[in-house]
């Protein structure tokens, strides 16, 4: 390698480093203010590495009123649209895959398409529909509302894993004189468990990190979700910003390990209509 | 269609039925095989319908409506055609909300788009572990939850504390100490658009990345050796076989902008002054502020209208998909 093709290498991996550092600086800096003591907090000079750290701000945080309803309504939600998505969205993905029928084409179309519905655009039928039979203020409502939010991923990228199964791994199971249901559970469930997964945790960071529709159906403070909680931490005095980047800090804690695991698998789900599946 | 096409469907039975020499299945089980997709497909069709079809049915009638608060108790409204539409465009205050929505798209489309291609561009050319350096910092900012990242950005241009007042002082850009930043709309919209480009560029990185990265070797060096230049190359060979990548990304990146919502709610303490106002918001206003359902319901179709008109292409492209598969 000649001198200036080794100096290009270190520039660009510098640039690299650059681009990373002021990427993630945001990230760090709710991290290290949350560890940070009031006075050091506000202070003319920012002080750039927590010193000395503490947890006060974390325990402020989770003393604060509705702390832990609001995560079991998080939790609670966050389950059910995961159960409820995969079980729904594994149907219609066995359906579009291993199936040919009238009306096919049509429904792909619509899954796609759900994608591109802006959702802040009906934020005002739902809430009227929702009031109209008294699903309001429940989390019942906003269940299903994610639901959607969560099922085109869920069905292209099941759907993307099934066409990747050989028939003839099925049909032999069956030839060994296994039933069409046995064969589903022993053949096509283990090879689609990966994609259950991936599309378990998008559903859970969907419905984690929600927040209009949590706002706007959910109205009592011990009824309400962690980011509308969240959303809602200014006091009189002005903004507590210790305690409230240490609840930043928790809210985004589950979501930037489970993220750090699929990230690969979303980005091609969303754009699945790109690349040639 | 299913008795005919069995061997493509995955259900080696099927097949066999569709030999005429084949004794054929009872009716009931080849009816129960020809509806087992529509079954299947049920659910998914029913959640769709009850949270997206009848929806977008009840935000068209309601913007011929007068849907006040009152009409919210008795479940009724008052159809009174096209008055929330004249209403609107006689309004000289939507005209500037739509102007300031499609500007505040476009700048943050742009951006958005620009400084993905660009990192996606880096990724390729650095090392391994250097690349899953920047690869897991990226991550890490597109996971974090909307709500999350507006508090962070409001804490870091506080006026008094915050760290961007000082470094910028530091940097000796100017006198920033005590700059209250959302005081003047302009200087807020920058930070809006910072938190906004800020967690756009990871999925827009990545995916253009994960693009450039299929994109044959042979092609490239082929071009080099012909002696065609960096840029050349970029232009001639990447670029076209990205296109559709470069569409999609596009067209999402203007649906997302152009419904910005949270961002600006949050960071003006669910209470932005009108000059913050983009149409989302101000349908919003218009809706639960004012209980103006109606009004509310009408900006919002035109905000619907407008962003299917920007995102055409990308429509006719995901039709045509739909009739191939």
């Amino acid at each position: 390698m000649s001198a200036r093709r080794f100096a290009g290498r270190i520039g660009i991996n510098l640039l690299g480093l650059l681009v990373f550092a002021v990427m993630t600086f945001p990230v760090y800096w709710m991290v290290a203010t949350s560890f940070k003591e009031g006075q050091n907090i506000l202070s003319d000079t920012p002080q750039f590495f927590p010193s000395p750290v503490t947890l006060s701000n974390f325990s402020d945080a989770i003393h604060r009123e509705f702390f832990w309803d609001v995560v079991k309504n998080s939790l609670i939600i966050v389950a059910a649209v995961v159960a409820f998505s995969m079980v729904v969205g594994f149907l219609a993905a066995l359906a579009l895959a291993k199936f040919k029928f009238y009306g096919r084409g049509a429904f792909i179309v619509l899954i796609l398409g759900v994608q591109m519905v802006p959702l802040n655009a009906l934020i005002i039928p739902l809430y009227i529909q929702l009031s109209r039979v008294g699903l309001t203020n429940e989390l019942t409502g906003v269940i299903v509302t994610y639901m959607t939010f969560v099922l085109p991923f869920t069905v292209w990228t099941l759907r993307g894993f099934m066409l990747g199964i050989p028939k003839e791994l099925e049909e032999a199971a069956m030839v060994d004189g296994s039933t069409r249901f046995g064969a589903f559970v022993r053949i096509l469930l283990p090879l689609v468990a990966p994609g259950l997964v991936a599309t378990s945790i998008f559903a859970f960071i969907v419905s984690w990190n929600e927040f209009l529709i949590a706002y706007v159906f959910l109205n009592d403070p011990q009824k309400q979700t962690l980011t509308v909680w969240l959303a809602g931490f200014t006091t009189i005095r002005g903004t507590d910003w210790g305690p409230l980047m240490a609840a930043a800090t928790l809210t985004a804690l589950p979501v930037l390990v489970f993220f750090l695991l699929i990230h690969r698998r979303i980005a091609f789900g969303l754009t699945a209509g790109a690349v040639r599946g | 269609m299913s008795s005919q096409s069995g061997s493509e469907a995955g259900f080696p039975a099927l097949t066999a039925a569709a030999g005429p020499h084949v004794r054929r299945r009872p009716f009931h089980e080849r009816t129960f095989r020809a509806l087992s997709p529509y079954l299947l497909l049920a659910p998914a069709a029913v959640v769709i319908i009850a949270v997206l079809g009848y929806p977008l049915y009840l935000l068209t009638r309601l913007s011929f409506e007068e849907f006040g608060l009152a009409s919210l108790v008795s479940k009724k409204g008052t159809w009174i055609g096209l008055d929330n539409y004249s209403q609107i465009f006689h309004d000289r205050q939507f005209w500037t909300v739509l102007f300031r929505t499609v500007v505040f798209t476009v700048v943050n489309v742009g951006l958005t788009m620009v400084f993905g291609t660009l990192i996606a561009l880096l990724l390729a050319q650095l090392g391994r572990s250097m690349r899953l350096l920047l690869t897991t910092g990226l991550v890490l900012v597109w996971a974090t939850p909307v709500i999350v990242a507006v508090n962070i950005f409001r804490w870091m241009v506080d006026y008094e504390f915050g760290v961007l007042n000082w470094t910028l002082t530091e940097l000796h850009i100017g006198d920033f100490l005590n700059k209250d930043w959302f005081a003047d709309s302009t200087t807020g919209f920058a930070v809006i658009t910072a938190i906004v480009v800020w967690g756009a560029i990871p999925f827009v990185a990545i995916t253009i990345y994960a693009g450039l990265s299929q994109v044959p070797t042979e092609l490239v060096e082929a071009a080099e050796i012909d002696g065609a230049r960096r840029w050349r190359i970029f232009k001639d060979i990447t670029l076209p076989l990205l296109l559709p990548i470069f569409v999609i990304l596009t067209s999402l990146s203007i649906i997302w902008d152009f419904q910005v919502f949270n961002q600006i709610w949050i960071a003006r303490g669910s209470e932005p002054e009108e000059d913050y106002w983009l149409m989302s918001v101000s349908s919003f206003a218009q809706a639960f502020s004012l209980g103006e359902y109606g009004f509310g319901a009408a900006i919002a179709l035109v905000m619907v209208c407008v962003m299917f008109l920007a995102t055409f292409v990308y429509l006719r492209q995901m039709i045509r998909m739909g009739e191939t598969r």
